[in-house]
């Protein structure tokens, strides 16, 4: 599947397209299919979103969202050196998805 | 230290302004993102994987107490509690948010403090030997002449926009401590036949995916000719530097391309038409800014030896002080790569805590080191154990200054949007390791530093060991190079052979001190063992 992704424009923060909105969790990505360019376009010109682009991903068995590369992996979740900044602090097994 | 004249604090604030304005009409979608970049770069903002990341400039690594106590602040106000000190001498913030980033440098400025020019094709910080104006090896003082060369490239309009950034280091000693011949101008103040103090150009050195030790193009150019000297270097590489061709771009190629005899001539043909245009600010204005780097007021008849009974005050004093010019006195290095921990992050907490030591025990002074640890230059011997007490209560206190866990790691794919592979992992791993089997007592010095991706701002082509993270099909894999150094015996890494992953490049770096400790004559240290045995007894333990 193709999903995007870019950071927000205020705060930086990775950010997911989820089919109407950014989301901060990947797991909320849909599959644009073909429709990337579409969208990156219009959303970066309302400053919804910035250095926005698709990447590959897979669709876990149970439903999870998963990018095909660590790099994008690592921006999903945080730094695998501080599970307490990551956006699943409280579950450091989490790390395992990123590797 | 230097202190802003009105001139200094004036333009900082202008810029400070300025970029408020330029962040706003982003905001407000009166810039494009392409319009912007550059701008926000030239201010030390660029985008990373998780958020905005600021740079701040710590001009040859000189820091104050209130700077310090400043960065602490902008840490705990608008990041996330820390903050990471690079290899040039600067510190990071990988939390930014764009709507903070003007406050942040107003908050910078109070303390005369900026982020200028820590990114984009221009002259970047200076740095400088971490030991300066203490070090008891030194010629002189060599921070006024980084901070007459740091006066000349701010905002020096006809070097905005060079074919790529531009890195100058200098130093006073003829022990490197600053990888001064892996920088695109390393100068070295030294002293003539005839007594005369003068500057050795060494010029076209750098890391990166083209390392090269840059060659000396002049030996002794005069203290009254310093800057026009370095515009004449600087000239003839905006002119013939490749602009067609990123990763052709740095001066280090050019002075490859055309050699260093025939780069030489052509700035010696450049410098003799600017003595004409009387560039050179005069050298009252170098004995002006020398006032502001004199000697604090050391004290006199001060305890040259402390009380060593306590074998890890002890042990901590043989390893984290370096001898001072002043009897009396050492300078104390603040480890920050305690064992498994990130090397050269801070917490606020820490932070505020180094300022405070500073100003209690090393007259209001501390430097960062590019090797990512803190100095306080001026420590009194007779006051080190209290000092190395409250260190140690602040988990600040690990002995292992050039030890093989003190590794020099970049921010690699935790935080680098460049980076190819995780570097800090590594790092962690392979400290553990030796703490936990204690051969790393045994190893003395060794120099490891760890790169995430080819442009090396982990200095792998300059450790004893080098890694080197690269990406092989979506994986992560650690390249092993044994043989650098970034000291006055400065030499590239070579490769060993083919790559490991994660915990494979743990227990090479152990195979390959194995090999060491079993060769070692004397007190060779690893890398003299290495230049003497050569690669393969490490490429028959690594592959055989």
């Amino acid at each position: 599947m193709k999903i995007l992704t870019g950071n927000d424009l205020k705060t930086g923060a990775v950010v997911w397209w989820d089919g109407q909105n950014w989301s901060l969790h990947v797991e909320d990505a849909v599959d644009v299919g073909d429709r990337a360019e579409e969208i990156l376009g219009r959303e970066e010109a309302a400053r919804r979103v910035n250095a926005s682009y698709a990447i590959d991903a897979t669709r876990d068995e149970d439903g999870g969202v998963r990018p095909a590369h660590i790099k994008d992996r690592v921006r999903a979740l945080g730094p695998t050196v501080r599970p307490d900044l990551t956006l699943k602090p409280a579950e450091p097994e989490a790390l395992n998805w990123v590797i | 230290m230097y202190k802003y004249d009105n001139y200094d604090q004036a333009m900082v604030d202008a810029r400070v302004e300025e970029f408020r304005d330029q962040a706003r009409r982003r905001l407000e979608g009166k810039l494009t993102e392409d319009q912007f970049k550059p701008l926000r770069l030239m201010n030390g903002l660029y985008l990373q994987l998780h958020a905005y990341m600021l740079r701040v400039a710590v001009p040859y690594g000189t820091l104050n107490g209130e700077q310090m106590h400043a960065l602490a602040d902008i840490a705990d106000k608008y990041d996330r509690g820390y903050g990471h000190f690079t290899t040039r001498q600067n510190i990071q913030y990988n939390w930014i948010k764009l709507e903070d980033a003007g406050d942040i440098l107003a908050d910078l400025a109070k303390v005369e403090m900026h982020a200028i020019q820590t990114s984009g094709n221009c002259i970047r910080n200076i740095s400088s030997d971490h030991f300066a104006g203490a070090a008891a090896d030194e010629l002189v003082d060599p921070r006024p002449y980084a901070e007459i060369l740091r006066q000349w490239s701010s905002f020096h309009p006809e070097f905005s926009y060079l074919p790529r950034k531009f890195k100058i280091a200098v130093i006073a000693s003829d022990t490197d401590r600053a990888a001064m011949r892996l920088h695109d101008i390393g100068i070295q103040i030294v002293r003539n036949e005839a007594g005369e103090i003068g500057a050795a150009f060494y010029v076209g050195g750098g890391m990166g995916r083209t390392p090269m030790v840059a060659p000396c193009i002049h030996d002794f150019v005069p203290l009254d000719q310093l800057v026009t000297y370095s515009e004449a270097c600087l000239r003839v590489y905006n002119r013939y530097g490749r602009r067609d061709n990123k990763y052709k771009a740095r001066i280090k190629i050019l002075v490859h391309e055309l050699g260093k005899e025939e780069y030489a001539r052509q700035v010696e043909e450049e410098f003799a038409h600017m003595l004409e245009q009387g560039i050179e600010p005069p050298l009252a204005e170098l004995e002006r800014i020398k006032t502001y780097f004199a000697d604090p007021a050391f004290k006199t008849d001060l305890p040259t030896e402390a009380d060593r009974s306590d074998p890890e005050f002890a042990l901590w004093m043989d390893r984290n002080t370096h001898p001072h010019k002043q009897a009396g006195y050492v300078s104390a290095v603040i480890s920050l790569k305690p064992v498994g921990g990130i090397p050269g992050d801070a917490s606020a907490e820490q932070m505020h805590l180094m300022a405070e030591l500073a100003k209690e025990y090393s007259f209001d002074e501390c430097r960062v080191m590019h090797t990512q640890n803190i100095v306080l230059p001026h420590v009194e011997i007779g006051r080190l154990h209290e000092l190395w007490s409250k260190l140690e209560a602040a988990g600040l206190g690990t002995p292992n200054l050039d030890q093989i866990d003190d590794i020099i790691a970049c921010p690699g794919l935790d935080y680098c949007s460049l980076a190819n592979a995780r570097s800090i992992p590594v790092a962690q791993k392979i400290s553990k390791r030796f703490a936990e089997t204690g051969k790393g007592d045994e190893l003395g010095q060794l120099k490891l530093k760890i790169s995430g991706c080819i442009n090396a701002c982990g200095h792998h082509h300059a450790g004893h060991i080098g890694i080197l993270g690269v990406d092989r099909k979506g994986v992560e894999n650690y390249q092993l190079l044994l043989g650098g150094s970034e000291a006055e015996d400065c030499s590239l890494g070579k490769i060993t052979g083919p790559g490991f992953d994660e915990d494979g490049i743990v227990d090479a770096v152990e195979k390959a001190t194995d090999v060491y400790l079993a060769n070692r004559e004397g007190s060779e240290r690893f890398l003299d063992t290495y230049r003497r045995i050569g690669m393969d007894p490490f490429k028959e333990a690594l592959y055989g």
